[in-house]
Formats: structure tokens, C-alpha cells, sequence
């Protein structure tokens, strides 16, 4: 995949300056996420380690009572090697204790529930580390929607929000993110068996490729078509992408005065700072 | 024939001199005009110290870039105290900067101002608004509508303000103005990270873009592009000094802040001119002839 292909060390010289800058335009020099003991969570912790220093980096485990024992497993082979800060915070309680009590059976809306009790925990938890929460979407996953709004998708700032999976891999790699984290199939660990891909129904190589010309280079269907993707593969994904793009904004404000927020009151976060 | 008839090669009233400079590659606070300009004048100061007799800084360097509605309330006039400070120090070295500026008629520009003996010299308004793809310039400012070579103490420049460099024919007139170097203040955000390549595209389409600005039109060409993060997008530096060779002189390495010390001369822009006179060659009558016979048939119905 030449077209996707990244120099590693360029892009670690940006995302270490965009954690400490972004940080600090904030006022903190501490970053905390939830590490999964998946690629992504990997790479952002191995990028915050670098750019702010193991100890201004703690990285929080929350499994649920039916997570995979192996992803507890791999955030502390991660954790060890990077020499980050950890935590353990086990949300079955705090889950449970809504989903038992409203009988939840669903399994997307568990999945959706524990996601967003993560949400809750790392919040808090970058209050009391005086840290923000660093994100650790993808591109990909960003683009088809593949997250729970409010949850593993809530976040301060995200330095992997552009990268595409198999780029992810080429950084991961660079950075030693340790093999067992690279090897395995990527998963949201929701329920048992679960893995991205099976759920997708879709390799992330031609996702990746797809979006890839789609989205940067901005093919037309017809295009796609040609490079050899096919039509009903095309028209899915962009389907996907349109109905998602609601996760990938604010919440809509009905417009009514003069001048309203984030229509005609612009300005960048970094405001002020 | 009344373009053609226009056009006069003009003499520089002074020649360029051997002319130390620094490119000062600065990371404004995002509209925080108090802590850029005493980052500004701790530059000066420096650059005073160094020998310089010219300091250059990147596009909007005293406001930052991405302002959205901040524009206006940081639009300053030529008078106003911020800039009248910079004067001053420009009594002890040639001064360019970037700022909003907020003209009589209350329109507002992005514009970069050469600051010399105590006084503002010349105001470039950026004429090529950038407003495509990351960027909404047109939004906010008004755009300029000329190309004004001019002459300093230390010889005669035109400014091209970023994507003014984009555009042949902005750097073609400085050129035809018989300018010694263009000065290229510049917010450039870096992008383009795939494809294997291991410099950005952004910074691809640059060298190639301001080498041949320097070769094309056989000139000095300073380049001051800013660093740093607004709201996730990074500018990515690379301020250069090339000559009128195409010749890579000076460069500043990484993403950070940084300055640049150079020597701009005549003797190498005297040796190119004699090289391959392209200035003499250039006839730019044939362009007027051209752009008078596009603009008739344009008028055709």
C-alpha cells in the first residue's frame, strides 16, 4: 500500500510537537487515555510518552467483567515497556448498574453503555493526574463511524485522528509498541469473540485503500470502479460515511439571534490561550 | 498598445547592497498581539546584535493565523501604537512584518509592512486570498490589487505574501520591476504525510515554487514561513534564503522556532544577470500584447 505508506519519523516529529503545543496552549503538560491493550490506545500512549515524558502519562485500564483477560494483559506489557503511569478502574459495577437494573440486553447498546462508562472514568481521572484526555480514534474507524458517541470517541485532542489503520501499524511499529499488541486482530473487546473486522465485514487493508482515494484524493465513483473497487463495496462505505457523519460534529444548535454559536461566533479553541 | 506602451524598466534609485538579514521563524500566540510584539522586538533586539540589517517575519506575524472572528478585533492601522513601536526600532535595522491591518476606509487586509528609518516604507495587502480546501482568507480580509516593487536603503524588493507566490504572474511583475529579492512571508500548514515520501508535500510544492521563483525570475527570494499548532493544524517552517541561481543558501531545519542568518549580495545577482539575461531578454511587451489580445476575446459575446 505505497499510497498509504508514512515516514515514521516525520510523522512522530509532528505528533510529539502537537501533544506538548496542544497541551499547553491549554495549560497542561499531562495527558491520560485508556489503554486497551489494542494498537491504537498503544501507539497514543507511545506517542505521549515520548512527547511529555512517562511520568506526566497514565494510562487507565477499565475492563468490564466479560473483557478478553488477554487485553488487560497486553495494556500492562505496554505500560511496563513504555514506563507510563497506570490505573485500574473495573466499570462491571458502575455498568451494571445500570444495565442489570433496565434489563439491557442488546448487545450494541451494552457495548455503547461501557463505552461511554469509560468516558466517565477517564474524565474524571484527568482531573485528578491534572492531565486531558488524549483520543485514540483512527481515520478509519473516525470515517465509518466505528465508535460510540460520547465514548471512545470523547476526547481532549487526538493525534491519530488522521491516520489511516496501516498507518497506525508503520507508526506502532517504529515506536516499538510491543509484538503481541501488533499481532493480534484488532477488537473493541465489547463481547466475547468480537473483532473489527468480523463485525465490519471487511478487511481494514481495503477499507483503508478505499477511503484512502476517496476521501483524499476525492475519486468519483466512477474512478473507484476503475482502480478496481467494487461498485457495491464503494456505495456502502460511502453510505456509511454520510450516515455517521453526525458523530464527527457538535450538536446542532438551532439558529435564532444574530450571532450564534459556531455559525457566525467563530473562533478556534486555541482562543485566548 | 496602451499596456505595452506602460511598461518601463525602472532604475532601481539604489543598488542593492551587501545586505546581512535574519529570517526570524516565530510561533505567534494565536491572537495575542502584547506577547507577539514583545516577541517581535526581543527578534529585533536580537537580530541588532547579530549585525542584521533586515529582519523578515512570516505572514500575520503578530497575530497569528487561523482567527476567524478575532480578525477584526485585532486589525490594527498604521498608526496605532503596536505598529508605531516596531518604527522605532526600525531606525536601527530594516523591518518586515505581518499584520492585520485596518485601512481608513475600514476595510481589512492581510498585509505585511517594510518598516525602514523610522517609518513605514511600503504595504503589501496580500492579493491572492487563499480560500479553498483549509482555508477561508476571503472571509475575513479584503484582498489587495498591485505588485509594488520598491526601493530601500538596501535595495529594491517586492513581497509576495504566501499564496501570492502562487501565482506566476505576482512574482513576474517583481521581476519585470527589476527587483533584488523577494520577500516571501508565509503561514504554510504542513500536509501531505503519505506516499512514502519522508518531507511533507507542502514542503515538496515549496522548494520547488520558490527555487523557481529565484531561477525563473533570477532573484534573491527569503522565505519566512511560521511553526507551531493552531486547533491541529501545524505551519511547518523551512524559512529559506535561495539565490538568484536557484541555489539553496541558508535553511532552517525541523518544526521549531529558529532564526536564519544570511547575506544577500550583489555581485551573485550581477553574475546570474550576465549568466543568462533573462531580465534583458524578457519582453514583457509580447506579454502585454498577449493579455490585451486574451482580454478582446474575452469581450466577445
Amino acid at each position: 500500500m505505497k499510497e498509504l505508506d508514512i515516514h515514521p519519523p516525520l510523522v512522530e516529529a509532528l505528533l510529539t510537537r502537537f501533544l506538548r503545543e496542544e497541551l499547553a496552549s491549554a495549560g497542561f503538560s499531562r495527558a491520560v487515555l485508556g489503554i486497551s491493550g489494542g494498537v491504537d490506545s498503544a501507539l497514543v500512549a507511545a506517542l505521549c510518552a515520548r512527547a511529555l515524558g512517562p511520568q506526566n502519562v497514565l494510562g487507565v485500564m477499565m475492563p468490564y467483567r466479560t473483557s478478553n483477560p488477554d487485553s488487560e494483559g497486553h495494556a500492562r506489557l505496554l505500560a511496563r515497556e513504555l514506563g507510563i503511569q497506570t490505573a485500574k478502574v473495573d466499570i462491571s459495577a458502575m455498568a451494571d448498574g445500570y444495565l442489570a437494573t433496565h434489563k439491557v440486553e442488546d448487545r450494541m447498546r451494552r457495548g455503547n453503555v461501557m463505552a461511554r462508562c469509560r468516558m466517565i472514568v477517564l474524565y474524571d481521572q484527568s482531573v485528578a493526574f491534572q492531565g486531558l484526555v488524549a483520543g485514540t480514534s483512527n481515520k478509519t474507524e473516525i470515517l465509518l463511524g466505528y465508535s460510540t458517541q460520547w465514548g471512545d470517541s470523547a476526547s481532549a485532542l487526538n493525534p491519530i485522528g488522521d491516520l489511516y489503520k496501516h498507518q497506525i501499524y508503520q507508526l506502532s511499529r517504529h515506536l516499538g509498541v510491543p509484538g503481541p499488541i501488533l499481532d493480534k486482530a484488532p477488537s473493541a473487546d465489547l463481547f466475547e469473540g468480537q473483532t473489527d473486522e468480523g463485525e465490519l465485514g471487511f478487511t481494514y487493508a481495503d477499507a483503508d485503500r478505499l477511503l484512502y482515494w476517496m476521501v483524499d484524493e476525492r475519486l468519483t465513483e466512477e474512478e473507484l470502479v476503475a482502480r478496481g473497487f467494487e461498485l457495491a463495496f464503494v456505495r456502502r462505505i460511502a453510505a456509511r460515511i454520510a450516515a455517521t457523519q453526525f458523530k464527527r460534529v457538535m450538536p446542532l444548535i438551532a439558529k435564532l439571534s444574530l450571532r450564534t454559536i459556531n455559525q457566525d461566533f467563530r473562533y478556534l479553541r486555541d482562543w485566548g490561550k | 498598445m496602451a499596456l505595452a506602451a506602460a511598461i518601463r524598466y525602472t532604475i532601481p534609485s539604489m543598488p542593492l547592497t551587501d545586505c546581512r538579514l535574519t529570517v526570524a521563524q516565530t510561533n505567534p500566540a494565536l491572537g495575542n498581539l502584547a506577547k507577539n510584539l514583545d516577541e517581535h522586538v526581543a527578534a529585533i533586539e536580537a537580530a541588532c546584535a547579530a549585525g542584521s540589517q533586515l529582519i523578515v517575519f512570516p505572514e500575520l506575524s503578530l497575530t497569528g493565523y487561523f482567527l476567524k472572528d478575532q480578525t477584526a478585533e485585532l486589525a490594527r492601522g498604521l498608526d496605532s501604537p503596536e505598529l508605531q513601536r516596531l518604527c522605532e526600532l526600525s531606525r536601527r535595522i530594516s523591518i518586515l512584518v505581518g499584520f492585520v491591518e485596518r485601512a481608513s476606509d475600514g476595510r481589512i487586509y492581510n498585509s505585511a509592512a517594510f518598516l525602514e528609518d523610522g517609518r513605514v516604507l511600503h504595504v503589501h495587502r496580500k492579493v491572492h486570498l487563499v480560500t479553498y480546501g483549509m482555508f477561508d482568507e476571503e472571509r475575513e480580509f479584503a484582498a489587495g490589487d498591485e505588485f509594488r516593487a520598491f526601493d530601500s536603503k538596501l535595495g529594491r524588493f517586492g513581497v509576495l505574501i504566501c499564496e501570492d507566490a502562487w501565482h506566476v504572474t505576482s512574482g513576474l511583475q517583481h521581476f519585470l520591476a527589476g527587483v533584488d529579492a523577494m520577500l516571501a512571508p508565509s503561514c504554510s500548514p504542513g500536509r501531505g504525510v503519505s506516499g512514502g515520501s519522508t518531507e511533507l508535500s507542502s514542503e515538496t510544492s515549496w522548494r520547488t515554487l520558490l527555487d523557481a521563483h529565484a531561477l525563473l525570475f533570477q532573484t534573491w527570494v527569503v522565505y519566512a514561513n511560521r511553526v507551531g499548532w493552531e486547533d491541529g493544524a501545524f505551519f511547518w517552517g523551512g524559512s529559506r534564503v535561495i539565490d538568484p541561481f536557484g541555489r539553496l543558501v541558508a535553511r532552517i531545519e525541523g518544526f521549531d522556532t529558529a532564526t536564519l542568518h544570511a547575506k544577500i549580495d550583489a555581485p551573485t545577482l550581477r553574475r546570474a544577470r550576465v549568466a543568462t539575461p533573462l531580465l534583458r531578454d524578457s519582453k514583457p511587451w509580447v506579454l502585454a500584447r498577449g493579455l490585451e489580445r486574451i482580454a478582446a476575446q474575452e469581450q466577445r459575446p
